[in-house]
């Protein structure tokens, strides 16, 4: 039993790792500024794990074979520990995990402590049982007012997020249910909810944030490469959770303008 | 102290209610609870087969059952984690395992408050009994997961199964807490005042070190949920606004204003994050008991591994933000949650350094419990190794919500946590019932579950970094998911070996009730009390004395001793350890 034990603890270590490390199954293309950061803490965290995983399973199925019991006069090591080796062991690992902490650390302040820059693209996505809504503010820069007693999704874009019509602001306001976006130019985010929690989860930007209703989430994000990439929604909202699911089109600052231009054209 | 036994000794009773039913013996009770544990882990296994097959063939239709739609996959989704959490992994480890042995293991005759400990079993046992009715009531069981986000449970309208089946999930919940707590209190109170002469803190089984510590969690925990489970009824019942602000579902005004999302998070991840610790510390404690008696070696490192299971249990109170790093809360309080998080790592490196120190060097026995032992050492490793992503914020962001969480946390709190609670079933199985279990079927329950887990768990780690999310009934409707459903396939059939093997283990689990070799009363030659006792243990226990301890729990291999175990009641011949 020893040497089976040794033999499927291994064949379970190696087979696991295995698929780490060929990659079958990784992370999609990063198509925006973030990436880079986050993929390279993933990749430091992924290998330092790996070692130690490997490491102590094998030691584990090693141990287990080595000592087991086999009716030989080998004395046991009669021991209650050592404390030199204990404060050891403390000591490393609390260096590699809070090191690792602290190298992350700066990435996510960068993601989130700073509002979007001046000249960004403000966009507006508004999550609901089971759409995602996007609305951009149009010549005047300005979003106009919202109010929830004028929502109904049965009028139509407007209705959906209970645009207030009769606020000056509103007027250019552009309701759509894809997202479009220029390349290389950064996104202010405004993220909202008006029945349950949604999360806005696009696995190739590196970008998850969960919108709330009651709270107007401010984030920021760079894409990178024209495209097209898929928003999943990464929040329980009910039945419809699995086909709440959304397009971002990102495309060249010279599309995007002839977009934005046709849509204000259809609205006149 | 004696006094103290005097008032809780109560005469054996006589009549099959008194005794069986409405019974106030610990050990009753806790089989009582293991009973009841057993028949919830069926049912969560069952529901999780009902959803890995909905996974796979979305529009099968099943006998009896029918087809599965997506909202019948979201209620099972919900009660699958609701009764494994509760009704499985606090019962069983804690309250089961803890009430038959740590009176024994204390030396004590009972629990401090007998009533008290009946009057818990019977209100977890409500419970349950509210917990299933949910699926029998209109619009059937909840869809809101086993974390129950508000608004989704809040708003009666917001989906099938919101309506009476939640209040029932949120009432079952709350005596559930209850319950817990009433346990707590009694555990608490009996490891500080029933400790038998010479049972000094420094000399108590790991186990009892990590059923103490699990009741001041549940005790510090339990309150939390309860409250806000109150306040969660009162939103949906009576109008208040706790966790609703004013929100339009299918375009109707709710007639909520200015309550917060966020506030139940906080509260239920409070409790959530101590919950995991609940679950997997009686695991930790018997893994660590059977990979010593089954060495033939002290423990590496007592009373590290004493300091580890506390600074686990305080640090397990400092970190549930964690689950919250995408919620929408402060990013910067992110920072305080993922440093304590990541600290949780050193003492859990401790623990599984002082296991391999304790195999290190010693004589290994590898009868079914030790096995079983050795798998959770490996789980709590395969598993604990995912949770330094996930502490990350940055990497949360890619990961949370995904099947790389779900991986994460069913190796380490769902597959090590009922590893423990095997382990503990082939250990103490000769104590409970004077029979040995069967080996050889031991064996083949062991291998196929250990390798059936790990075949159905290691994979959802690949799925998450694909970017595979959780809780989705299909993985039809979004392109890059595609290319995931062969790799969901091959779960469904590693579970579907993986649910056969466990009827070897209750076939050997009745069967040898009848049917095994019978016991003598130390047949693992292990050395804590519970077996200095007779087989199946009398009524007060240890047959009218009380044990007098001289030795530390773990005196294996003892140079100069006349056999290979020095049990915590021998004679202090030499210098006491």
């Amino acid at each position: 039993m020893g040497l089976a034990l040794l033999c499927i603890i291994w064949l379970i270590t190696f087979v696991s790792t295995y698929f780490f490390a060929a990659k079958t199954w990784w992370l999609p293309k990063g198509v925006a500024t973030a990436a880079a950061g986050i993929d390279r803490q993933f990749t430091v965290t992924y290998l330092l794990m790996g070692i130690v995983f490997v490491l102590a399973q094998c030691a584990l199925g090693y141990l287990v074979w080595k000592y087991r019991e086999t009716g030989g006069r080998r004395k046991v090591i009669y021991s209650h520990g050592n404390t030199k080796l204990e404060v050891l062991w403390t000591t490393l690992t609390a260096i590699l995990f809070i090191g690792l902490n602290l190298v992350g650390s700066p990435i996510w302040a960068a993601e989130r402590f700073e509002p979007a820059k001046a000249g960004s693209v403000p966009v507006e996505v508004t999550g609901m049982q089971f759409a995602w809504y996007f609305r951009y503010p149009g010549p005047d820069g300005k979003f106009g007012a919202t109010k929830p007693e004028l929502i109904d999704p049965s009028t139509g874009n407007e209705g959906a997020i209970g645009l207030d019509t009769d606020d000056a602001a509103s007027k250019d306001d552009l309701i759509g249910g894809v997202m479009y976006l220029p390349v290389n130019r950064e996104v202010d985010l405004r993220l909202r909810a008006i029945d349950v929690i949604h999360s806005f989860f696009v696995p190739s930007f590196r970008f998850k944030q969960d919108a709330v209703p009651g709270l107007i989430v401010h984030m920021h994000f760079t894409p990178t490469e024209v495209g097209d990439y898929e928003i999943a929604c990464a929040e329980l909202c009910g039945l419809g959770h699995y086909k709440m699911h959304g397009m971002v089109k990102v495309v060249s600052q010279e599309d995007f303008d002839k977009w934005i231009a046709s849509r204000e054209a259809e609205k006149q | 102290m004696a006094t103290t036994h005097t008032i809780h000794e109560h005469a054996a009773p006589q009549g099959f209610i008194r005794k069986y039913v409405f019974s106030l013996d610990h050990k009753v009770i806790g089989l009582q609870y293991y009973f009841l544990a057993l028949s919830a882990v069926f049912v969560g296994m069952f529901l999780s087969l009902l959803m890995r097959i909905h996974l796979i063939w979305p529009n099968a239709s099943l006998p009896l059952i029918g087809a599965i739609k997506p909202e019948t996959y979201l209620a099972l989704l919900t009660m699958h984690g609701t009764i494994m959490v509760f009704f499985v992994l606090t019962t069983a480890p804690q309250s089961g395992f803890g009430n038959y042995f740590l009176p024994i293991q204390i030396g004590a005759p009972d629990m401090a408050f007998p009533v008290l400990n009946m009057l818990s079993f019977w209100t977890t046992l409500l419970a349950y009994i509210v917990m299933l009715a949910a699926f029998f009531v209109s619009g059937g069981a909840p869809l809101h997961g086993w974390t129950g986000y508000a608004p989704l449970s809040a708003l009666p309208n917001a989906g099938p199964g919101e309506q009476l089946g939640a209040d029932l999930w949120i009432t079952s919940i709350a005596l559930f807490c209850v319950a817990s707590l009433m346990g707590a209190l009694n555990f608490i109170t009996t490891v500080l005042d029933l400790r038998a002469k010479g049972m000094t803190l420094m000399r108590m089984p790991l186990t009892v070190w990590s059923w103490f510590v699990t009741a001041i969690l549940g005790l510090l925990a339990f309150g939390v949920l309860l409250s806000a489970g109150i306040l969660l009824l009162l939103d949906r019942n009576v109008g208040t606004s706790f966790y609703v602000p004013l929100v339009v579902v299918n375009g109707q005004m709710m007639g909520h204003k200015g309550g917060s999302p966020l506030l139940w998070q906080h509260l239920f991840w409070f409790f959530g994050h101590p919950e995991v610790y609940i679950a997997i510390l009686p695991g930790m404690g018997v893994a660590s008991q059977l990979l010593s008696t089954f060495s033939r070696k002290p423990i590496f490192g007592y009373r590290a591994m004493v300091y580890a299971i506390m600074g686990i249990g305080l640090l397990g109170f400092m970190v549930w933000g964690h689950h919250m790093f995408m919620s929408g809360m402060s990013p910067y309080s992110a920072f305080a949650f993922s440093l304590m998080t990541m600290s949780i790592g050193v003492p859990s490196a401790i623990k599984t350094f002082n296991w391999l120190g304790t195999l290190w060097g010693g004589k290994i026995r590898l009868y079914t419990p030790m096995l079983f032992a050795i798998g959770f050492v490996s789980l709590f490793v395969s598993g604990g190794l995912s949770g330094p992503f996930l502490a990350q914020p940055v990497l949360d962001i890619p990961l949370h919500d995904t099947y790389f969480v779900v991986g994460h946390f069913h190796l380490i709190m769902g597959v090590a946590a009922i590893f423990g609670i095997f382990g503990a079933t082939y250990y103490w199985f000769p104590k409970m019932f004077a029979r040995m279990m069967n080996e050889t079927l031991g064996r083949w329950h062991f291998v196929l579950t250990f390798i059936g887990t790990y075949c159905i768990f290691m994979p959802m780690h690949y799925l998450g970094m694909a970017g595979q999310t959780r809780r989705y009934s299909q993985f039809t409707e979004v392109a890059y998911q595609h290319h995931l459903i062969p790799l969901q396939t091959f779960m469904t059939y590693a579970a579907f070996v993986t649910i056969a093997a466990q009827f070897i283990f209750v076939f050997n689990l009745f069967w040898s009730m009848k049917k095994g070799p019978k016991a003598s009363d130390n047949p693992w030659e292990a050395t804590t009390l519970e077996w200095t006792t007779a087989t199946p243990p009398p009524h007060d226990n240890f047959g009218g004395h009380t044990p007098v301890v001289h030795h530390g729990p773990y005196e294996y291999s003892v140079p100069g001793a006349p056999r290979d175990f020095t049990m915590q009641s021998d004679p202090a011949t030499a210098p006491a350890h």
